[in-house]
């Protein structure tokens, strides 16, 4: 903590004024999770019953292939899709002809500005109910349409991050249109892009909990039987989040490693807000 | 359609909801996020330690589980029995917002590079100064767009809600939708037009700030 802007190094005093608060301050937290400890004990949430599903084989099977495997699935078959989406219409957003450009652009503003919920219901009810797909491929091509859309940004801005000289470059030793997009521009962008698709894996592993509106399978769907067959929400929930959490902390760290490893400390990608025309971050 | 033609109120009604939940939780997260950001940039070792678990805890969970920890588990505990279930909904968009509301806004205290506040120091300004007049203002600056990003996802968040039994835009166009199964296209339509003119409109803000508070290098 010696460089921060906000504030000097500390000398002696200051460092025993910081102790000090340390003190304070790991108290009053220990506090809390002592308070919510105590909460969970006087309403017996420690009875081995209720922690009993986690330590049964069978249901550590259906969580993990019915619950995490069904899950990574969908997350993965969305991206997938969401991929060759987004490529196409990031490519058509920076196209020449103004009727192809404009299109695209109202289709990837309007999926990134409706809710995904809203969405999935949408497609669910009108496309998936009865003879339809069902549920589980409602929420892929939610997600698919969604994540998309947002990946058509992270595209059309790793593009433009591609120095001007190389495509000028391409196009002076006669090189065609698509030639200097998919041998010269492409590549050399994926690059950049690489960080920002593996950060929305992360969202688009997340957001497949949405399933659990409109019944798809999945983890948090698993978890709904669970706690409905043994009345264990907490516990169920810890578990569930538990697991979310450890596969978003792998894909982040792998998003990290690559991050070293093909774009080096150079600044990650900024991806317009929705509705700006053309500046900004995401969430 | 013959529902909302009927009665536009129906619409409006579960916006308006949406909007509470949105500015209410927006408002509370804001508070929470930057005291959370205040604790991860601070020199308190244990305090920046919480911040950074929380935030990377919180980062990691889907919105769903956490509003299935306040509005399902939480009674369990004994918590947020006889809450209405307006300010459960805050209470899990707040935990999860002021997650993303901190990063935000330490991103913007980090884009300040140290020369800033090192030559600021140099050439004789107080503490004070070097806070008010240096630092903090480009850091205020730079935290425009991520914070503006985070609360419009937030906005289109108020929708996992629908899940919860409350009875916002989303909930509402499910309703409608299983009344009026011909004109599901038009009633879609008409809740993401919603959904988009809210987006837009804070889009909108944000930007005009940004442009505003631009300095001109």
């Amino acid at each position: 903590m010696s460089s921060s802007v906000l504030f000097d190094t500390p000398g002696p005093r200051t460092k025993a004024r910081h102790r000090l608060y340390a003190v304070i301050g790991g108290a009053v937290l220990a506090g809390l999770v002592g308070l919510l400890v105590w909460r969970m004990w006087t309403t017996g949430q420690f009875a081995y019953e209720l922690w009993e599903p986690f330590l049964t084989p069978a249901y550590i099977q259906v969580l993990l292939v019915d619950g995490l495997l069904k899950t990574l699935q969908m997350a993965f078959l969305s991206i997938i899709f969401a991929v060759v989406f987004g490529l196409v219409f990031g490519v058509g957003k920076l196209s020449e002809h103004s009727f192809v450009r404009w299109p695209c652009w109202l289709v990837v503003e309007f999926f990134r500005a409706v809710p995904l919920l809203l969405l999935i219901i949408f497609i669910f009810y009108a496309f998936g109910v009865g003879d339809g797909f069902g549920a589980y491929w409602s929420v892929v091509f939610g997600l698919t349409l969604y994540n998309g859309s947002v990946l058509a940004e992270v595209f059309r801005a790793g593009i433009q991050a591609v120095p001007h000289g190389q495509g000028e470059a391409a196009y002076a030793i006669g090189m065609r249109k698509t030639q200097v997009m998919t041998i010269v521009l492409l590549p050399q962008g994926v690059k950049i892009m690489l960080p920002a698709i593996i950060s929305q894996c992360v969202v688009a592993l997340k957001d497949t909990s949405l399933g659990y509106y409109i019944t798809a399978p999945g983890l948090t769907f698993v978890g709904k039987q669970i706690y409905g067959e043994f009345g264990n929400q907490l516990q169920t929930v810890l578990v569930v989040a538990s697991l979310y959490i450890a596969s978003n902390l792998v894909l982040t760290w792998v998003a990290t490693w690559v991050q070293h490893r093909f774009v080096g400390e150079k600044k990650p990608l900024e991806v317009s807000v929705v509705g700006a025309p053309g500046t900004g971050g995401e969430a | 359609m013959d529902d909302i033609a009927n009665d536009p109120g129906l619409v409006l009604n579960a916006f308006w909801v949406t909007i509470q939940l949105a500015v209410l939780s927006g408002l509370a997260s804001l508070v929470l996020g930057t005291l959370l950001a205040a604790m991860r940039v601070g020199p308190v070792g244990v305090l920046a330690k919480f911040g950074t678990v929380y935030v990377s805890v919180v980062r990691n969970t889907p919105l769903l589980v956490i509003f299935v920890l306040v509005f399902i588990a939480a009674p369990t505990l004994d918590l947020l029995v006889k809450t209405p279930f307006l300010v459960k909904g805050v209470v899990a968009l707040t935990i999860y917002t002021s997650a993303f509301v901190c990063e935000a806004i330490r991103s913007g205290i980090n884009s300040v590079s140290l020369g800033q506040a090192e030559a600021a120091r140099a050439i004789g300004l107080t503490f004070g100064a070097t806070m008010s007049q240096v630092v903090l203002p480009q850091a205020f600056r730079a935290t425009v767009p991520p914070l503006a990003s985070v609360l419009i996802a937030l906005a289109k968040n108020t929708s996992v809600a629908a899940a919860f039994g409350l009875a916002e835009a989303t909930a509402r166009m499910r309703g409608i939708t299983n009344n009026n199964a011909d004109d599901r296209w038009l009633i879609f339509m008409t809740f993401a037009i919603g959904y988009i003119i809210i987006v837009e409109v804070m889009s909108a803000g944000a930007i005009t700030l940004e442009r505003r508070w631009r300095v001109s290098r």
